[in-house]
């Protein structure tokens, strides 16, 4: 016996209502790809650009609790966001993040690096700069490859010293993409 | 055999995926298929409820269903009084269950779940391997050697 398509939405979307998830979690389609987008109570815990949530189950239960469901209705705020981003409507995310998980130092550098903004570029050294460690590039350039929620914190704005994109989680060619969707690079 | 090394606990997706259909099933044969789905949502929402505070992953299965029973017995006691009791299917007032809960207090943990679900659930042996994780064969073995005990236990 199976459990029917509607049965399984109410109650995903009853769970959420009911406010007993530690975290929820939906695919969210973009012009990159599918994204794995995790959130909570706190805000956005987790995008993937690995949408298979296999992986990231045991990961994002470790960090808010094993109480983690896959659940549209939770995710819905986000995906507005993202939608209205990739459609040129926004600029700047208004939810929060979640970064429990993280250490104290890759809070301080992503806090930082959500301040470079819309359409423009840093380099790893100037982040490095800002967060008061100028030599801590190659540190700086860690955070950024693990980045716990890439495009609303915008480690694709982040960028070599001489111009070069260097690299990027999602793969260099959704880099690209993004900071063409911003216009800081020329089609 | 008892499993000594504790199992953790999967995220709730996963235990939900996995036990969904056995919860469904036994909740359209304790209720039939329209009042089962309310009974469903219930079920796990009570299983979501009480998820945080699992101190270990063995038996997710038997756990579930024993909720699943609660939920169904909850069902047919509000419903009762209403106009269409003849279609409910007939219970003892005291669920059988709970009764095998008490008579089977001291028995090894896997006889005494497979007694309770062979004979206070109705469930199926290949039903009740699926919730102690063990063969069919297994499971039929567990139930008789738990109804054995009990008799020596009674006779002597």
């Amino acid at each position: 016996m199976t459990v029917a398509n509607d049965l399984d939405r109410r109650f995903r979307e009853a769970a959420a209502r009911a406010g007993l998830l530690d975290a929820a979690y939906d695919v969210v389609d973009s012009p990159i790809g599918p994204l794995l987008v995790a959130a909570t109570d706190l805000g956005i815990l987790r995008i993937s650009f690995d949408p298979d949530p296999e992986r990231e189950l045991d990961r994002i239960a470790r960090v808010a609790g094993r109480k983690v469901l896959h659940a549209p209705l939770a995710v819905d705020p986000v995906r507005h966001e993202l939608d209205e981003y990739f459609a040129r409507r926004r600029q700047a995310f208004d939810l929060s993040v979640d970064l429990r998980g993280a250490t104290p130092f890759t809070v301080q550098v992503l806090g930082e690096l959500a301040r470079v903004p819309y359409g423009q570029t840093a380099t790893y050294g100037q982040l490095a700069a800002r967060v008061g460690r100028p030599r801590a590039a190659r540190a700086i350039g860690m955070v950024m490859n693990h980045n716990p929620i890439p495009i609303v914190l915008p480690c694709h704005r982040i960028i070599g010293s001489n111009g070069s994109l260097v690299g990027y989680g999602g793969g260099l060619d959704r880099k690209v993409h993004l900071l063409r969707l911003e216009g800081a690079l020329l089609s | 055999m008892q499993r000594m090394s504790t199992s953790p606990i999967p995220p709730f997706e996963l235990f939900y995926s996995d036990n969904r259909d056995a919860v469904l099933a036994l909740l359209r044969r304790r209720l039939g298929s329209q009042r089962a789905d309310d009974a469903f949502q219930e079920t796990f929402l009570r299983a979501l409820a009480a998820y945080g505070r699992l101190s270990h992953g063995e038996h997710l299965r038997a756990w579930v269903l024993t909720i699943a029973a609660n939920v169904a017995i909850d069902t047919l006691r509000r419903t009762r009084p209403a106009a269409e009791s003849t279609e409910i299917p007939h219970e003892d007032a005291r669920p059988a269950y709970e009764q095998l809960g008490e008579l089977t207090d001291g028995l090894p943990p896997k006889e005494r779940a497979a007694v309770v679900l062979r004979y206070g659930y109705d469930l199926t042996y290949d039903q009740i391997a699926v919730a102690l994780d063990s063969s069919p064969v297994a499971a039929r073995q567990a139930a008789s050697a738990g109804v054995r005990r009990l008799r020596t236990r009674r006779t002597g």
